[in-house]
């Protein structure tokens, strides 16, 4: 290796350390026995997550998040799937407009759309309930899945649909029977995607949380904001693993898809 | 906003009305949870108390407005620009790599990137508090001799937020890197160019849509975030997001809250227009796995 790469490995390595260095730190914190937060840990024990799992509110804020999550990621599927379709089957014209509507909500700031939400909740009494934060998740959300989903339906060959219209199917059963098995591992790893996102979300969580009803990130930002309690590093490790999860899953269904595009190109 | 090259219509052409059908549903899910409240948070702002400009006259006649708006640039520009210089060799040596090494460094980047903005948050607390591992750190190497005071201060909001924000950066910079043919380095190395210059005169202006894209995303997030200045910042040294919710949650202040959205969401609407062509978001979005 000659001065000027090991120049670069060196540092580059150096960045990857900063980078993993606070989730390397925060994770074993979660095994140590001390009810303060130090490193290196001290001693052994699964309490902390014990804690976690049996304490009533941590435990009804996490079922809280996990519907959300679910409702948003089928919401975005179906709806975005929908609305992938007809664009790349149709509706061409309405292709600026469409864009303009989907990448609105990532690109004004979190902080704005949830003090708009927050505004528009209260006054319609959608406050802190689950189809308000449904529909909150799946705008933000929505991009994700929808470009997941065009990348797969762009590469469909229109002829595969309508050699089956012309024998006789409907349009849907064409899209259900020949598209759909074609772009699923697309809309599954979509679907994913905005699942995680909606899970993880903590800046509108923040402002929509009635008094009883918060999703977990909200509980998550009460604790670190009051006493930081190693309860934190114990859902770290289970996000972690839930976040390892959800990639490797992504990774397959990338797989799938490729392996599909082959198939389909013989 | 990008034509419609990405979104090809082709085939049999739909009747208007299944287009209309299958359409509607997002359609109605953008107006109802995003463009009505926001539209109707902005009206506020110029409408109350009476049709008026004077919410927007005190965000910037107000000094201590005016401080919070300018320090919410400077750290943002701050923390671009960190990340930049960070993610830059990154995603050099991403693209430039095979096989262990490339997997290694792409699952370093990705990991962080799913996981929770929280817990990156909680960690940066415990590793910057009084008894915490920097605090150690320097005292061990004989830096300083007592404890120095490192969380709740701008210093703790722009290292993690850097750290948050990096693979933002990172990952367009490395899509512009790979869409570089190959025969281009060897070209400018038959032509006699060394490895810097062809890095210099070759790579990086090829690589510039990716480096701009993932600058002005960084800095436009950095601008509007939330949850890590307000739980490492210093209450005394606000940024924008952090006064807005006070203002609607302490103060009540709405008219006000909203102008201040209507300042933010005015900048950031600017600066993403002007920058639309290099923006690819579905390359941002759909590579994301």
């Amino acid at each position: 290796m000659n001065p000027r790469s090991l120049l670069l490995h060196a540092y580059v390595y150096a960045v990857l350390v900063f980078i993993l260095l606070p989730i390397l730190v925060i994770l074993p914190m979660a095994f140590s026995e001390t009810t303060y937060l130090t490193f290196p840990p001290q001693g052994l024990t699964l309490s902390w997550f014990g804690d976690f799992f049996t304490d009533s509110r941590w435990m009804a804020s996490t079922w809280f998040s996990v519907k959300i999550a679910v409702l948003t990621a089928i919401t975005t599927a179906v709806v975005g799937t929908m609305a992938t379709y007809a664009l790349v089957r149709g509706a061409n014209a309405m292709g600026t407009l469409f864009q303009a509507f989907l990448i609105g909500p990532i690109v004004v700031p979190h902080i704005a759309l949830a003090v708009a939400l927050y505004l528009f909740f209260q006054n319609a009494g959608l406050s802190g309930t689950t189809l308000g934060y449904v529909l909150a998740h799946s705008v933000i959300a929505m991009p994700f899945t929808v470009f997941t989903v065009a990348a797969a339906l762009t590469s469909v060959d229109p002829a595969l649909e309508d050699a089956a219209m012309s024998c006789g199917a409907s349009r849907f059963n064409a899209f259900r029977l020949v598209t759909l098995p074609i772009i699923l591992p697309n809309v599954i790893s979509g679907a994913l995607f905005a699942f995680i996102i909606s899970f993880d979300e903590p800046v509108i969580a923040f402002f929509l949380a009635g008094i009883r009803d918060k999703t977990l990130p909200r509980m998550m930002f009460d604790d670190i904001e009051q006493n930081l309690t190693p309860i934190i590093p114990a859902i770290a490790v289970l996000l972690t693993l839930l976040s390892i999860l959800v990639l490797l899953a992504a990774a397959v269904l990338k797989h799938m898809a490729d392996r599909n595009k082959g198939a389909e190109g013989q | 906003m990008k034509g419609p090259g990405f979104f090809e219509a082709d085939g049999r052409q739909m009747s208007k009305g299944a287009i209309l059908l299958l359409m509607g549903p997002f359609f109605l899910l953008v107006f109802v949870a995003f463009l009505y409240p926001l539209g109707n948070l902005l009206s506020i702002s110029v409408l109350e108390p009476t049709p008026t400009l004077a919410n927007y006259e005190r965000v910037f006649d107000n000094p201590i407005y005016a401080t919070v708006l300018l320090r919410t640039f400077r750290i943002a520009l701050l923390v671009s620009i960190l990340s930049l210089v960070l993610s830059l060799p990154v995603a050099v040596l991403m693209a430039n790599s095979r096989g262990p090494k490339a997997v290694l460094i792409t699952a370093c980047i990705l990991l962080p990137f799913w996981s929770s903005v929280l817990v990156r948050t909680a960690a940066w607390a415990i590793l910057l508090q009084r008894n915490g591992m920097v605090n150690g750190f320097l005292q061990a190497i004989g830096l300083t001799s007592e404890p120095l005071r490192l969380l709740y201060t701008q210093g703790a909001v722009v290292v993690a937020m850097t750290h948050v924000l990096m693979p933002f950066m990172v990952l367009p910079i490395y899509g512009a890197l790979r869409n570089i043919p190959p025969a281009y380095n060897r070209a400018a190395a038959i032509c006699g160019a060394g490895p810097l210059r062809t890095f210099w005169e070759v790579t990086l202006p090829l690589a510039m849509p990716g480096i701009i894209g993932g600058f002005i995303l960084v800095f436009l997030t950095a601008l509007g975030y939330f949850i890590t200045p307000s739980l490492l910042g210093s209450p005394q040294e606000m940024m924008i997001a952090t006064l807005i919710s006070q203002q609607m949650r302490e103060n009540l202040d709405w008219p006000f809250a909203a102008a201040l959205v209507g300042v933010l969401t005015l900048i950031v609407t600017v600066i993403t227009l002007i920058f639309s062509k290099v923006f690819q978001f579905d390359r941002m979005m759909g590579g994301r796995a």
